[in-house]
C-alpha cells in the first residue's frame, strides 16, 4: 500500500489515530507550555529579585536545565516518580514496577525543561523595559503590584513573544521525546503504525509532515499575536 | 532515600565510558554539518532563486520537524526500500552510529546554515567596498575580509548550537547506541535506581557544556583583540 492509502481514514487506515495522536502532542506540547510558563515567571521574578538566595536559586535552575539533555530529564521524571509510585503501592500489597501516568510526567518534564528557558525571556523582556517609565509610575505613587500590573506586564509581555515563540517551537519537537515513556503522541503512534505495517519511512514521513504542519500554523499565530500587539508602537530600526 | 556513595562512585565511572561516544557523535556531525551548513548559507544569500528556495525548503523542514523523527527515518524509515537495502550504502545505513550521525548533521546543517548566513550578512558593505577598492576580489576578499569577520559575529550563536548538539547526542541512545544516556538507560533497567544514576550523567553532560561554553569565550576573546583595553592587550 502506499502511503496516501495508508494514512486513509477508511477502515484500514492510520488516518483517524494518527490525527488523533496529533492532537495528543498539541496538548501534551500545551500544557507542558503552560506549566513552562509559570516555573519561568517565578524563575524571572526570582532572578530579578533583590535577595541573593533567590537569584541564586534561579541562576542554578536555569543553568543546569539548559545544560542537561532533555531526554535524561523525561527519563528522570519518569523513572523516579515511578520508583516513588512502586515503593508506595509496595506498602499496599502491589508488586513490582508500577508506571507513572506518561501524560502528567511528560508534560511536567517538558514543563520543567522549557521553564529554564522561558525565565531567560521573560528576564530579558523586563530587562528591555525603559527605566524611565517605572519611575514615572513610582512617581504616580503606584505601589509594586499596581506597577507590575499597569506597566511591566503589558510592555513586558510584548517584548516576550518573539522569545516565547521560540520557546513553542522548541516544547513542540521536545514533545516528541515522550514517545519513549510510553504516552501515544505523535512519535509513538508513528512507532506502533510502523511495527504493525512494516512501512516505517511513510509513517515517519507521516509524523515528520504533521510536525511540519503544527510549526507552521503556530509560526502564523505568533506572527499575527506579534503584529497585534506591536500596534501602535514605533520602530526605531 | 540514603544517598549510597560507593554506587554513586560506580555508576560514576560506569557513565564516564559514555563519554567518548558522545563527543565522536558531536564532533563528527558538527564538522559533517558545519560544512553543509556552509553550501547552504552561500545558497541562502546567493540571490538565485533556483538556489535559495531549495535551500530555504531544506532549513524549513529540518527545523521543523523533531530530531527524534530525522533519526527514526533515517535508521528505520529507510529499510523500507529494497534498492535501499540493496544497494552499496547499505552497510553505512545498517549501522545505528552512521545513521545517528548522518541524522544529527543534517538536523545542526539546518540551524548552523541560518547562523551562518547572519554571519555573513552582518558584514558591513563599507569594508567589502574598501577591501574592492584596494584591488581584492573573488576568494582574496572573501578569505582576508569576510570570513573573518563573519565567523567573529557568528562565534556566539554557534556556541549555543554545539551545546544543543551535545545535548541532542543523548537521542542517539533510542536507536541502541550506549553514549552516556544510553548507559544510564541500561543501568536503570539493572539497578532500578534512577535518580542517583540521572544525577551522575546530568553532571557529566553539564561539565561538557561547561567546557564548551568556556572554549567558545576564550575564543570569542581571542578573535576581537581590537575590542580590549590597551593594557589587556600587551599581556
Amino acid at each position: 500500500m502506499n502511503t496516501l492509502g495508508l494514512m486513509s481514514f477508511g477502515p484500514d487506515g492510520w488516518g483517524y489515530s494518527m490525527l488523533a495522536a496529533t492532537g495528543t502532542t498539541v496538548a501534551v506540547a500545551a500544557c507542558g507550555f503552560f506549566v513552562g510558563a509559570l516555573l519561568g515567571c517565578l524563575g524571572a521574578a526570582a532572578s530579578l529579585s533583590r535577595l541573593r538566595v533567590l537569584r541564586l536559586v534561579a541562576d542554578f535552575y536555569t543553568t543546569v536545565l539548559r545544560g542537561i539533555p532533555d531526554l535524561l530529564v523525561i527519563y528522570l521524571f519518569y523513572f523516579g516518580s515511578s520508583s516513588v509510585i512502586s515503593t508506595a503501592s509496595a506498602l499496599f500489597g502491589a508488586e513490582g514496577f508500577v508506571g507513572a501516568p506518561a501524560f502528567l510526567t511528560g508534560a511536567l518534564a517538558i514543563g520543567v525543561v522549557s521553564g529554564a528557558y522561558q525565565m531567560q525571556v521573560f528576564r530579558g523582556a523586563v530587562l528591555a523595559l525603559s527605566k524611565g517609565e517605572i519611575e514615572a509610575g513610582r512617581a504616580y505613587g503606584m505601589p509594586s503590584l499596581l506597577l507590575f500590573r499597569r506597566i511591566v506586564l503589558p510592555q513586558a509581555a510584548r517584548f516576550a513573544i518573539p522569545g516565547i515563540g521560540n520557546v513553542w517551537q522548541l516544547v513542540l519537537k521536545e514533545s516528541a521525546l515522550i514517545s519513549v515513556i510510553g504516552l501515544v503522541e505523535l512519535m509513538r503512534q508513528a512507532q506502533i503504525g510502523s511495527g504493525s505495517t512494516r512501512q516505517p519511512f511513510s509513517f515517519y514521513l507521516t509524523a515528520g509532515a504533521l510536525y511540519l504542519l503544527i510549526t507552521l500554523v503556530s509560526g502564523l499565530v505568533f506572527r499575527f499575536a506579534e503584529k497585534q500587539a506591536m500596534r501602535g508602537i514605533r520602530r526605531g530600526v | 532515600m540514603p544517598f549510597d556513595l560507593p554506587f554513586l562512585a560506580e555508576s560514576f565511572v560506569a557513565l564516564l565510558r559514555g563519554i567518548p561516544l558522545t563527543l565522536q557523535l558531536t564532533v563528527l556531525s558538527v564538522v559533517a554539518g558545519g560544512i553543509l551548513a556552509f553550501g547552504l548559507a552561500f545558497m541562502r544569500i546567493s540571490r538565485r532563486w533556483w538556489l535559495d528556495a531549495p535551500a530555504r525548503f531544506y532549513i524549513l523542514v529540518f527545523r521543523g520537524t523533531p530530531l527524534l523523527v530525522q533519526i527514526y527515518i533515517i535508521y528505520y524509515g529507510l529499510s523500507q526500500f529494497p534498492v535501499l537495502r540493496n544497494s552499496v550504502l547499505w552497510p553505512f545505513l545498517r549501522e545505528a552510529y552512521w545513521c545517528a550521525m548522518l541524522a544529527l548533521a543534517f538536523n545542526t546543517a539546518a540551524y548552523s546554515a541560518e547562523i551562518i548566513r547572519g554571519g555573513l550578512l552582518s558584514v558591513p558593505a563599507g569594508h567589502v567596498e574598501a577591501a574592492r577598492a584596494c584591488g581584492m576580489s573573488g576568494f582574496l576578499l572573501f578569505r582576508r575580509i569576510v570570513m573573518p569577520l563573519a565567523l567573529r559575529q557568528m562565534l556566539p550563536g554557534y556556541s549555543n548550537e554545539i551545546i544543543l548538539m551535545v545535548k541532542s547526542t543523548a537521542l542517539a541512545s533510542t536507536i541502541t547506541l550506549l553514549e552516556i544516556t544510553g548507559i544510564a538507560a541500561k543501568l536503570i533497567s539493572e539497578s532500578y535506581r534512577p535518580v542517583e544514576i540521572f544525577v551522575c550523567a546530568g553532571a557529566i553532560y553539564l561539565a561538557i557544556n561547561f567546557l564548551v561554553a568556556r572554549l567558545f569565550a576564550w575564543l570569542e576573546y581571542a578573535v576581537s583583540p581590537e575590542t580590549r583595553k590597551p593594557e589587556e592587550r600587551r599581556a
